[in-house]
């Protein structure tokens, strides 16, 4: 029995008017493995993992995540991604609790889990504060819960740890680990550490990199 | 190509510039259904050539549109000694769908990435080619118990005037599809011309995919 | 949908309660507006169609800052994204936020058409009933869709505070034109006269074709 890889991508490729910001991206991401994605700042890291979250269409090649193609069979896939882009993709006015309860009605998930997350990355007590009063790494921790809520299948996570003091890193990771997940970090030891495979993205070409921490710091020069 | 009544009638030259006034407003309005019709195509397919001639029909219609209301005013001035008229409904539905038109292009400049503004603007486009039918509709009820149409019915038109009438339509209805096509050839060249300059440049183009890419190729 | 639909719905009633940005300052809107007409118009009170124009501008008016906030949250909080990452059919936004603005038309109407009785109104509202409301409802419907439409196009755009308005108000002009013409009669000084049906006809048709088509439509603005 062959298993499909839980990511595959030929030739994807993604223009922003005239710019060329991904060009021939191609890879497979087995499932239960990690995929490093590295590059300088404007590099298409963001826009690639947009892509696989299927919030942005592939202008050329083929993606096809955990069995569907994109962008046709998005609804397929929706429910079984976790998403933790930049954004905390929470409502300011909103607390906590009620944040991810209102995510966990959207996608069909008991209210249990809600504060058993809550409790798991050491928020109980501040849970039914606005969101606008809470740190910026009080804040991304409560995106990591909204990003898992769902049990998702495949991970999409865009530097995860930033603003986490290492305390918090500790609660965070356990919720991370485990799947098949596609990170985006700007830690390049940390990173690699975590890695299966690591893709490296500079000017818009994709390069599939081994674990060579020289090389990943090249895509920076 | 376009060509004035040869028939004089009695109120004067005044007289002729109905022959302008009226097909240019008809003209514009079916424009920018048709406008509206390239919109939902382009929704549809992705092909930018339906958004491309969705956004030319809409800009002729707004040009002539502009001629329609600077003709109607001269006439309203010419025939009744006002500039405007609000009790025709014709006249002040136009307006509203002109007012509401003429945001179309501030909308598309105001969206950088040229895809979604494609797509808003066809969404644009396909609701005001709704509305202006409902307008119309909705202004006439509001007039029609309280003033009497003074825009003289057709039914009333003698034989010629009609006839000369009907061709006027129709010659500015050629005159839009010509000037449209012209801006459309005007705009691919000039496309073609930006994607050649950018290969030179030694810039590889992106090859299209199935969404609707660039102007590349 | 219909659990998506509630969960956004009381979201974003939760968060206005929270934040109180749109009502309160829709409401405000409404009477400076009254206040201002009484100063601008000279007149302490009025009827028949002056009534029926002056309320009905001013409630449009005030509707367009509320279309102008309806996306705001979404926006600037990375709403549309945990949207379109949830699996849910994605119009159950454009119904969800129907109803969001549909309900504030309403509060505020609620108050703002008490206010206009007791400021500027000179027959009482006892005869306009049930007729007012009725027309205020029909309207509403049709305003939410504008709204939900128009402030989802103009969200996404640069000059959000101007689109707004110059798109809605031409839209809005029919539903102005029938519900002014409608109310007319109901607030005039001499005996309310009887409800026109064709003017509920028009705001009918009006709002069927407009949700059916921004229905239609709505899914465009949100994909990518």
């Amino acid at each position: 029995m062959t298993t499909d890889p839980a990511v595959a991508c030929v030739g994807v490729g993604r223009a922003y008017g005239e710019r060329t910001v991904l060009r021939d991206v191609s890879f497979e991401l087995p499932a239960g493995q990690t995929l490093a994605v590295f590059g300088a700042n404007g590099a298409g890291k963001t826009t690639l993992l947009r892509m696989l979250a299927t919030l942005l269409r592939p202008h050329a090649g083929d993606v096809r995540v955990l069995g569907s193609e994109l962008p046709q069979q998005g609804w397929a896939v929706r429910g079984r991604l976790g998403f933790l882009g930049h954004e905390p993709l929470l409502y300011s006015a909103l607390s906590a609790r009620e944040n991810l309860r209102f995510h966990a009605r959207l996608h069909g998930v008991g209210r249990e889990r809600v504060d058993g997350l809550l409790a798991a990355v050491g928020m109980e007590l501040r849970a039914d504060e606005p969101i606008r009063l809470l740190s910026r790494g009080m804040v991304q921790r409560v995106a990591v819960c909204r990003a898992v809520l769902h049990e998702p299948e495949l991970l999409l996570l865009d530097e995860p740890y930033a603003n986490l003091d290492p305390a918090a890193v500790a609660l965070v990771r356990p919720l991370l680990t485990g799947g098949t997940r596609v990170l985006i970090s700007h830690d390049v030891e940390g990173g690699l550490a975590e890695a299966d495979l690591v893709l490296g993205l500079r000017g818009s070409e994709a390069v599939l990199l081994g674990h060579d921490a020289a090389q990943v710091r090249k895509l920076y020069a | 190509m376009f060509f004035y009544a040869p028939l004089e009638i009695d109120q004067g030259f005044v007289q002729k510039i109905f022959y302008v006034h009226v097909p240019l407003a008809i003209v514009a309005l079916v424009g920018f259904v048709v406008g509206g019709i390239y919109a939902i195509r382009f929704l549809r397919s992705g092909d930018r050539a339906h958004d491309l001639r969705s956004y030319v029909a809409i800009h002729m219609s707004l040009i002539f549109g502009v001629g329609a209301l600077l003709t109607g005013s001269i006439w309203a001035r010419a025939s009744w000694g006002h500039w405007w008229l609000w009790d025709e409904p014709t006249l002040v539905s136009f307006l509203i769908v002109f007012l509401l038109y003429a945001c179309y292009q501030p909308l598309r400049f105001s969206i950088e990435d040229p895809e979604r503004q494609s797509r808003y603007a066809a969404v644009f486009a396909v609701v005001g080619g709704a509305f202006v039918p409902l307008n119309f509709m909705a202004v006439r009820a509001a007039q029609s118990n309280i003033h009497p149409r003074t825009l003289s019915a057709s039914d009333n038109l003698p034989g010629p005037i009609a006839l000369t009438f009907l061709l006027c339509i129709v010659a500015m209805g050629l005159l839009f599809i010509t000037l449209c096509k012209y801006e459309l050839a005007a705009k691919n060249t000039r496309m073609q011309l930006r994607s050649l300059k950018r290969r030179l440049s030694g810039e590889a183009p992106l090859q299209r995919g199935r969404s609707a890419a660039p102007q590349e190729l | 949908m219909r659990s998506a639909v509630i969960a956004l719905v009381r979201k974003d009633l939760l968060a206005e309660l929270r934040s109180f940005e749109a009502v309160p300052a829709m409401l405000m809107f409404t009477i400076s507006a009254f206040a201002l007409f009484h100063f601008g118009l000279d007149r302490s009170s009025l009827e028949g169609s002056l009534a029926s124009g002056v309320l009905w501008v001013t409630l449009l008016l005030a509707a367009v800052l509320g279309m102008n906030r309806l996306f705001v949250t979404e926006r600037e909080q990375g709403g549309f994204d945990a949207f379109l990452l949830a699996p849910v059919d994605r119009t159950a936004m454009f119904v969800a936020k129907v109803i969001v603005l549909f309900g504030f038309l309403v509060v505020v109407e609620v108050v703002a058409v008490a206010a206009f009785a007791v400021l500027l109104l000179e027959p009482g509202l006892g005869r306009a009933m049930p007729g007012l409301p009725l027309v205020l409802l029909l309207a509403d419907a049709g305003l939410a869709v504008i709204g939900t439409l128009v402030g989802a196009l103009a969200v996404q755009t640069r000059a959000r505070d101007l689109i707004v308005p110059l798109l809605a108000l031409p839209l809005s002009i029919p539903l102005l034109i029938a519900g002014a013409n409608a109310t007319a009669p109901l607030l005039a000084r001499s005996g309310a006269a009887a409800l026109e049906g064709r003017w509920l006809a028009i705001l009918g048709l009006y709002d069927v074709v407009f949700a059916l088509l921004a229905y239609a439509v709505f899914d465009y603005l949100l994909e990518d």
